[in-house]
């Protein structure tokens, strides 16, 4: 895998950042040692691959004790993975509340605007999906903020979930962040979902299946959507993958903690083993994920599943 | 849950209703064939918009209360309206406008335009206008810390406002309305130069790959792969890490590493869509008759390639800008973007976001930071519906 080498050749000196403007020459060298940061970028890079397959992510900088002892109290250290782990947790819980929400919705208006195409309705859907895809993130959620949580308190505008909650009260919290990503989302599957179906209703089998006089809702249920539904599923991969990475600037809206909030607060103060283990998920998500859009597309579909 | 209950009761009614409203419009028209194949969603969906009508009407005109949160939701509710309505009606008087005057090929331009497509030409040049003469339209400069801070917007000194300042100041004492505009300045000018440079680097690139091909195209396809594998916006803030270290070191402004890399990890997409296009083109008789001509590579991609490939890279180059706008917005609201004292929407959200507390109490001041982010949205919202309706048109799609 060619993308450890583009996450990890990774120069940006933690030392003089750390330590300041002031720093002497001897004090950034001497932590430079301590972390290893001294070696070549190659021997780095092998030592790092090495321990990322043995599940080993390194140990944040931010965690290390400068002021005693340069590093050496290693005991009360804690370890990058058990760092993300939590958030990761919680960035998954958020992904999913929202995909529970997004893959219907979207899936049920494109469904109806290829049913009612061009009609005033679909042009309605149409607007706002567009509208709400092309504003940023943080403007969605400042509106939904201002509507759920100033004027008519409904959810708290802070998400702040720890571990050990009740799920109730997790949803609650989780439900503005979920909102704003739902309707980030929601727009290209929906708008993929109409014109797929829309695509196969000038195939010969749905004029057959009108003729035979089914009612429309049918033809698109029965006879449309199994076959669209490939480049369905595709974009639905697509956009949960958005979801596990493009999380970051909602969780900073809604301090929630997220891995996406770490990642940002890690880039902030240069934490390099943070930023390596985050973009190593985020990376290894999206391909997944993506991988896992193909893999379904061709179970979808017969013709790939048995291939002459 | 009470809200809940009456939203269910709201939706029962109207389920009622429309069946009512199809069985009279059956009796009433003798079974005309508009009732009689009126399936029930149908009936449901004309009665559910107008209920949805009657309520938002009757919501404008609901009396305000002097204090309190439901007076202030009447007042966003009002402002979001008149706003809506205010662009409703200029892209049509805009439409009108292009109708009338012009040569004959702009008439006709704008006599096919939907009203979302004007709408969008409409803004876009307001927003160039508004960036290029921004230091003569602003009526303060966009570092110059004015008297008064924290200056409540819409200029009325009882509510804590001051008239010179019709958006207010803040925290430090900025004019908003002056930095808003510089914003559109700095903003737009920096996302469309990035986006420019990723059309330059990815297109020739794309298109050389496709000429040339074998290993070449396979060096460039794969590095683009492997760029592409990490999303976007994260690796953007991979690579402004580093480059924050770079800049304090170089004495180079960050800016300048930003629109370098997010020009780069725009124009490997660029690329994929120039590569696509270029190698459909270039086994046409008219390129083996320029190579055997003699002509130079140069040659080849500008003058035969590209003209022929226009089409779909102006729609991208729409979207892109789209993308590279946002982005740019988004690294900004992080923190790691355009940096202070220039003025930027991205910063300016971030940093007035705290006053959209207080919107059920005073409204006017939740607005400083909507503006600056309803400014971003605005402009990408525009450029969408024009992309959107150059798609439309030039793949010629009735349905």
């Amino acid at each position: 895998m060619v993308i450890f080498a583009a996450v990890n050749a990774l120069p940006g000196d933690f030392a003089q950042a750390i330590l300041g403007q002031g720093a002497t020459q001897e004090a950034v060298t001497q932590i430079r040692a301590d972390l290893g940061l001294d070696q070549n970028y190659f021997s780095r890079y092998l030592g790092w691959l090495g321990n990322v397959l043995t599940g080993d992510l390194g140990i944040s900088f931010a965690q290390m004790n400068f002021a005693t002892g340069m590093g050496g109290d290693q005991v009360s250290l804690v370890g990058v993975a058990e760092q993300i782990e939590p958030r990761f947790r919680a960035t998954m819980f958020l992904a999913g509340v929202t995909a529970l929400i997004a893959v219907p919705i979207s899936i049920i208006l494109g469904v109806l605007a290829a049913l009612y195409r061009n009609s005033l309705f679909d042009r309605v859907v149409n607007i706002t999906t567009l509208s709400s895809i092309s504003s940023p993130e943080f403007f969605l959620a400042y509106i939904l903020i201002l509507l759920l949580a100033v004027l008519n308190p409904i959810f708290p505008s802070l998400s702040n979930v720890y571990e050990g909650m009740a799920l109730g009260e997790k949803l609650n919290r989780t439900m503005l962040p979920a909102l704003t990503l739902t309707l980030v989302v929601t727009a290209h599957m929906m708008r993929m979902t109409r014109a797929a179906i829309i695509n196969l209703l000038a195939s010969p089998y749905i004029e057959m299946a009108r003729l035979k006089g089914i009612s429309p809702v049918r033809v698109i249920l029965r006879h449309a959507l199994p076959n669209a539904l490939a480049p369905i599923i595709n974009v639905i991969a697509l956009n949960l993958a958005y979801l596990i990475t493009g999380v970051v600037v909602v969780e900073v809206v809604f301090v929630y903690p997220g891995i996406g909030q770490l990642f940002v607060d890690s880039v902030k103060i240069r934490d390099i083993p943070v930023v390596q283990a985050c973009c190593l998920i985020f990376a290894a998500a999206y391909i997944l994920l993506n991988l896992m859009a193909d893999i379904l597309s061709i179970l979808s579909n017969p013709r790939l599943r048995h291939p002459k | 849950m009470s809200w809940g209950i009456n939203l269910i009761l709201i939706l029962i009614a109207t389920g009622a209703v429309a069946w009512g409203f199809r069985y009279a419009g059956q009796q009433l028209t003798s079974n005309k064939p508009l009732y009689r194949d009126m399936s029930f969603a149908v009936a449901f969906g004309y009665v559910f918009g107008v209920v949805i009508c009657v309520g938002a009407i009757l919501y404008y005109f609901q009396p305000i209360d002097k204090k309190g949160v439901q007076a202030a939701g009447v007042v966003f509710f009002r402002w979001a309206v008149h706003g809506f309505t205010g662009f409703a009606i200029a892209a049509y008087l805009f439409r009108l406008f292009g109708r009338s005057v012009g040569t004959t090929v702009t008439r006709k331009l704008f006599r096919s335009m939907p009203l979302t497509a004007a709408f969008g030409v409409l803004v876009i040049i307001i927003y160039a206008v508004v960036s290029i003469f921004a230091g003569s339209i602003a009526p303060y400069g966009q570092e110059e810390v004015l008297a008064g801070s924290n200056i409540v917007p819409g200029g009325n000194p009882l509510m804590g406002g001051d008239p010179e300042f019709p958006l207010g100041t803040d925290q430090i004492g900025r004019d908003i309305f002056s930095r808003l505009i510089f914003g559109a300045q700095n903003t737009v000018g920096i996302a469309f130069a990035t986006t420019c440079l990723a059309f330059f680097v990815g297109g020739s690139l794309g298109f050389l790959a496709s000429i040339v091909g074998g290993w070449l195209d396979q060096l460039l396809s794969r590095a683009v792969d492997v760029l592409m594998a990490i999303p976007a916006l994260i690796f953007a803030l991979l690579l402004m890490t580093i480059a924050s270290v770079w800049s304090n070191q170089l004495g180079i402004d960050r800016t300048i590493f930003m629109i370098l890399i997010i020009a780069m990890i725009d124009s490997t997409r660029v690329y994929r869509l120039s590569r696509a296009v270029g190698q459909n083109i270039v086994v046409m008789d008219y390129i083996e008759a320029a190579k055997l001509r003699g002509e130079g590579m140069a040659y080849l991609i500008f003058k035969e390639i590209l003209p022929n490939a226009m089409a779909p890279l102006l729609a991208e180059f729409g979207l892109r800008f789209c993308f590279v706008f946002l982005t740019i917005a988004s690294l900004s609201f992080l923190g790691v973007g355009i940096q202070p004292p220039l003025a930027d929407w991205g910063t300016m959200v971030k940093d007035l976001s705290q006053f959209i507390n207080f919107a059920a109490f005073a409204p006017n001041v939740a607005t400083a930071p909507l503006l600056a982010a309803g400014a971003i949205a605005l402009l990408t919202v525009a450029v969408n519906f024009v992309v959107d309706w150059m798609l439309h048109k030039s793949s010629g799609l009735k349905e």
